[in-house]
């Protein structure tokens, strides 16, 4: 345990002198980026409450993609289903919102969301299980079809009024948007949502027989289901409860952040919940300090094009560099205990 | 060429897989290597082989030291390994396989390696053609491939790992001509086995091995029983089966039929009684696994009825008949039987029938020690499964069959298990059965159909037999059955 | 409408496939080794960004010069990026999905911060080179050989790589390699050395892919320049069957379906143009979703015999067995 502890603070010591030196080599000074990204994140209330923003919808995909992990699946298709989510969210707003009052407008729109994420989980795994399609790339397909639908989406039928544009269709009534704490972007219904999701998940993981199945499911589906378990629909299960989780997800970037359909609408919060999937392995617990450490980059990094004309990509190779070093870590303090124990 | 190996060690974590051992076979001989699974005996000719570092000791060839560190050291030295599982690619035609790793230049010249094929297979007298690809092969045909790769490439030291196991006794007959053959030419040839029978007919010499120490070289023929107790440190008394068979019908076949993509078989009308042991025989792929299949109902049948206790169970799915109290066992435990990854008290948990949503892990603790206790497996309840023994994981698999067991199918209930392990997997096994367990299980090892069946059933070239009770039986006349005459004579 | 003429058309996709047959050869070189590189969109628009900086860097130093020291580059920081993938998955038995995700991502990153100060300004770019005797040939020559060196370049590779394949002793070992290691091993092959060679040799193909795009057939540099099409290229050699030639034939076939696309945009202007670009990409994902399910095959069964066969063998796509495996040399 003390050997894997060292190697890790090795590799996060490691992933941080060569951040430094990237950060170097595009002319900037690191220390200058630190005091930057800190004042993008912490600098203001309004700042402080975009991270709570971004938070919620990572906690609610990396506790979908808990899921599936542990079925043993890697769900590349999580864009997409938060992409479906949205649309299917805007769908319904767009369908209502001059029909019922905005409240159940509202958890319509999110129930919509949640169910057109469930349906292109779902299909992911359909693709998956019948199709025997490689997990991967029936998730990256996904993700293309569910972007170019947005795209076709916004330059054609729900085109804004005038010229269609890449800001995306018109924005709803402001009696639509997600309540948030005072000017902010901060929505506490949405946060609560996420952390919701993720007590949930923890417990269903650790402590259910639904859990357990999947775990055995992710490790030997063929000696699982010779078990007598329902190999395929505990299958279809992860598939679509990560399909739900990204659709929420989906739904809260519509109705608590942009206020309207965009192209890339889900931020790439999908793939970076892949990403603080992958760096706490089993440890479920790390995952709120992961997912709010990553959340403060995505924002505090916000600032450095204009206070020191750096480009904003590099919250995502501090995370994407830490993440790798993770994973080599990992590596090198297993086959050291190997070798030792050998 | 002679081969000697001396004072050799490796150690694998905690387990001395070989201690001090020594051994020479002179060219020209063949030399047994006998011990019970996990003596050390494939670790040893593995290090021969290059395929294992070893920790300490020499390899010498014709009396020079040599450094053997990879096979393809081993190659170059002349040493050559076929493998129990024969390593080789299946996708690849037989002449591919036969070329990939050959030397020569850049360019593939398959003219020509077809032409040496050829040669050597007339020589050997195996039929095998070179465009097939391998994976349309028996696992006989596969090592008959590789014994003549391993030839072409000029070996003068031949390894065999086990190889009779998965063999016909045709393709066994086959093989040991083959190697009488090549050590007259002056070969030095090892042949690593735990069967006492194939040792006796084909060795000069035997080492037996024990806990990874040589414990004897004996000059063959030798009694077995002296081999026994070296292999074990003590003599081995073989229980005969009780009888053990009911009048009531447990299983009832009518006018089945069974058809997969590989293979179409008419099983027609079959009676299985209670408490009964019907043992399969054939070669591996006749049938044999999708009768067991069937009866546990993860095959439907093309055409008939499957009748469990009196009750229909055609085409009901596979939860029923578990419920119904059918247990499968595979051969490929941590490929089929168990998972991975997950504890002892895990599979518990999984295999516990239960409505409700939350685990209580207190009470599968308990149940984990308590078949821990009951099948003598060596592990804790949170062992996870990958690090027991092969015996151990047998064990575990045994005690996650369902209760009460009606019909037990098994794949090959001890392959890969030393023999007392088996033993003692067939007395757990015999109980069941006086118990009223019904149980029908396939294996390649006649000796073992012919000692704990009540009923044999023969698959052979698309058919089966009718059922034979094992007194009217003899080895011989099995072995005459797999290889295709099912019919009796009529005089 | 008037009916556009099929051979320009043709000749105008194939020419543009050529970083995708880079990329898609490198990777098909990969995953017959055994390893899985999934990081291509990252490394694709990482090497094009370091293709273009180091081209436009060294300018002044002539067109030839500084486009040669573009490509190396590019296909250095592919092999790098490789090697990356490689001792992660070789070396520290860490998944080879897991790292190579992590790197897709990062290096997309990475090529928006260190490219900044080179969005979109114009660069040098490869010439055109038409082979004076071959150019002749009716319809091949004007099929074929109307480009630049970099596409006669990619025609080489496709064969190179076929003969390396299927005819060479190290390309047996190599297919071998893919299948069953241990048995690799067993006939004298240092697996782990080989495979590392293989994904470095994919990488730096990839990387050549990259620089393809940013010098010659989507020249400069912009924010995610390349995005898709690393993405496109894994499907694309499962969609080939990892076969070299299938894999190159599918690379034209999505080079087809682009410039339909372009086509599209003049014959239906009431379809938004954004939607028009990324249809190619959902196109070739649906084809190779329907082909790579066996909901095929079942459909063939319905065909005559021999049809049936042909039509299942060609579509067929059989990955290597060990593909994604570590292997443990005790």
């Amino acid at each position: 345990m003390t050997r894997s502890l060292y190697y890790q603070t090795a590799a996060l010591l490691l992933s941080l002198g060569l951040i430094g030196g990237i950060i170097l080599l595009a002319g900037g000074s690191p220390g200058q980026v630190m005091t930057s990204m800190g004042a993008g994140a912490f600098g203001t209330p309004d700042r402080l409450a975009r991270v709570a923003a971004t938070l919620a919808p990572l906690l609610l995909c990396t506790s979908g993609l808990l899921f599936t992990f542990t079925a043993g699946i890697y769900n590349l298709g999580i864009e997409g289903q938060m992409v479906m989510g949205a649309i299917a969210t805007t769908f319904v707003m767009r369908l209502m919102q001059d029909v019922l009052p905005p409240v159940i407008v509202i958890l319509l729109a999110i129930g919509a969301g949640a169910i057109g994420g469930l349906l292109w989980g779902l299909l992911a795994g359909v693709l998956y299980v019948y199709g025997r399609i490689n997990d991967i790339f029936a998730g990256l397909g996904l993700n293309f079809v569910a972007d170019g639908l947005a795209l076709y989406l916004i330059f054609g039928p729900w085109k804004k009024a005038g010229v269609a544009s890449m800001s995306g269709t018109e924005l709803f009534d402001p009696s639509l948007w997600l309540p948030t704490w005072g000017q902010t972007d901060f929505s506490p219904i949405a946060l609560l949502l996420g952390i919701t999701a993720l007590g949930l998940t923890f417990m269903v993981l650790r402590g259910t027989y639904f859990g357990l199945q999947l775990r055995a499911v992710g490790h030997n589906l063929r000696a699982a289901s010779l078990l007598g378990i329902p190999a395929t629909r505990q299958l279809m299960s992860a598939f679509a409860i990560c399909g739900g989780l990204a659709g929420l997800a989906g739904a809260l970037q519509v109705l608590a952040i942009f206020h309207r359909l965009i192209p890339s609408v889900s931020s790439g919060l999908g793939f970076l919940g892949l990403l603080v999937a992958m760096l706490i392995g089993t440890n479920i617990w790390l995952i709120l300090p992961v997912a709010c450490f990553f959340s403060l980059l995505n924002v505090g990094s916000l600032q450095l094009p204009l206070s020191l004309n750096l480009e904003s990509s590099l919250a995502g190779i501090i995370q994407g560099t830490i993440v790798l070093f993770a994973i080599l870590g990992r590596g090198f303090s297993q086959i050291t205990t190997k070798a030792t124990s050998t | 060429m002679k081969v000697e190996l001396r004072h050799i060690r490796k150690r694998f974590g905690q387990v001395q897989a070989n201690d001090n051992v020594s051994l020479t076979v002179e060219a020209g001989s063949i030399h047994g290597l006998l011990g019970e699974n996990g003596a050390g005996k494939s670790t040893l000719v593995k290090i021969l082989s290059g395929f294992i570092a070893r920790d300490a000791g020499q390899i010498r060839l014709n009396d020079q030291p040599v450094v053997i560190q990879t096979p393809a050291d081993a190659i170059r030295a002349g040493v050559g390994m076929l493998h129990q599982d024969p390593l080789d690619f299946p996708p690849l035609s037989v002449l591919d396989n036969f070329m990939a790793g050959r030397p020569g230049g850049i360019w593939l010249d398959r003219a020509q390696a077809r032409q040496t094929l050829q040669r050597l297979s007339e020589q050997f007298d195996f039929d095998l053609n070179p465009y097939t690809p391998v994976r349309h092969l028996t696992v006989g045909e596969r090592q008959q491939l590789e014994l003549l790769r391993l030839l072409s490439l000029g070996i003068q030291i031949l390894i065999l790992d086990e190889p009779t196991t998965g063999i016909s006794a045709a393709q066994k007959t086959a093989l040991f001509a083959a190697l009488k053959h090549l050590a007259v030419q002056g070969k030095a040839i090892i042949f690593v086995s735990h069967k006492l029978a194939d040792i006796a007919e084909l060795c000069d010499e035997v080492t037996v091995m024990r806990h990874g120490q040589v414990v004897g070289d004996l000059p063959m023929p030798c009694a077995d029983r002296q081999l026994v107790k070296l292999m074990f440190g003590r003599e081995l008394a073989t229980p005969a089966k009780p009888p053990t068979r009911r009048p009531e019908v447990a299983l009832q076949l009518t006018d089945v039929r069974i058809a997969t993509d590989r293979l179409a078989i008419k099983l027609g009308n079959l009676t299985v009684y209670q408490g009964e042991v019907m043992g399969l025989a054939g070669l591996e792929g006749s049938g044999q696994q999708f009768l067991l299949l069937l009866c546990a109902g993860l095959l439907p049948a093309a055409s008939g009825t499957v009748t469990l206790h009196g009750v229909d169970m055609t085409a009901k799915p596979y939860t029923d008949y578990l419920q119904a109290g059918v247990g499968y066992s595979p051969t490929d435990r941590l490929h089929d039987g168990l998972i991975p990854g997950l504890t002892i008290q895990d599979h518990m948990a999984l295999r516990a029938p239960s409505h409700r949503w939350f685990v209580d892990w207190q009470t599968m603790r308990a149940k984990a020690q308590h078949a821990i206790a009951l099948f003598n497996i060596r592990g804790q309840p949170d062992s996870r499964v990958e690090q027991l023994s092969g015996g151990n994981q047998q064990r575990t698999q045994l005690a996650l069959l369902p209760v009460p067991l009606n019909l037990l199918l098994m794949e090959h209930p001890t392959r890969g298990l030393d023999i007392e392990s088996a033993l003692w997997v067939w007395q757990q096994l015999i109980a069941r059965c006086q118990g009223g367990t019904t149980i029908l299980f396939m294996s390649s090892d006649l000796d073992e159909i012919m000692q704990y069946s009540d009923r044999v059933l023969v698959f052979s070239g698309g058919q089966l037999s009718a059922p034979i009770p094992t007194t009217e039986l003899t080895v011989d006349r099995l072995g005459e059955m797999i290889g295709g005459r099912l019919e009796t004579d009529a005089e | 409408m008037q009916f556009p003429q099929i051979i320009p058309i043709l000749s105008v996709a194939i020419a543009t496939s050529t970083p995708l047959v880079f990329a898609c050869l490198g990777e098909t070189i990969t995953e017959r080794s055994g390893v899985i590189n999934l990081s291509a969109e990252g490394t694709v628009m990482l090497t094009a960004m370091t293709a273009f900086a180091i081209a436009k860097t060294t300018e002044s130093w002539g067109t030839f010069p500084c486009l040669l020291l573009g490509f190396m580059g590019a296909g250095c920081v592919g092999a790098l990026i490789a090697a990356i993938v490689a001792f992660g998955a070789l070396t520290l038995k860490q998944s080879q999905v897991a790292i190579g995700f992590v790197l897709a991502l990062l290096c997309a990153d990475l090529s928006s911060f260190l490219g900044n100060a080179f969005v979109r300004i114009p660069g040098p770019t490869v010439p055109s080179l038409r082979l004076p005797g071959l150019q002749q040939i009716p319809v091949v020559g004007e099929l074929l050989f109307q480009s630049d060196g970099l596409v006669y370049a990619s025609f080489l590779l496709i064969l190179l790589t076929w003969l390396y394949f299927y005819r060479s002793r190290s390309g047996l070992m190599l297919q071998a390699l893919g299948e069953q290691p241990a048995a690799a091993f067993a006939r004298g092959t240092n697996v782990v050395r080989m495979r590392y060679l293989y994904t470095m040799l994919g990488g730096a193909l990839m990387g050549i892919a990259g620089a393809a795009f940013s010098l010659d057939f989507k020249a400069g540099w912009s924010y995610r320049h390349t995005a898709g099409y690393g993405w496109i290229a894994l499907a694309i050699v499962i969609f080939g069957g990892w076969n070299p030639l299938r894999v190159a034939l599918s690379c034209y076939l999505f080079g087809i379906l682009q410039s339909l696309a372009s086509l599209a945009q003049s014959a239906l202007p009431e379809v938004p143009t954004q939607a028009l670009t990324i249809a190619p990409f959902v196109l070739m994902i649906l084809l190779l979703v329907f082909t790579s399910s066996h909901w095929l095959e079942t459909l063939f069964r319905y065909l005559p015999e021999q049809v049936g066969r042909i039509a299942t063998q060609s579509i067929s796509s059989r990955p290597p067995a060990a593909l994604g495996k570590g292997f443990e040399q005790d």
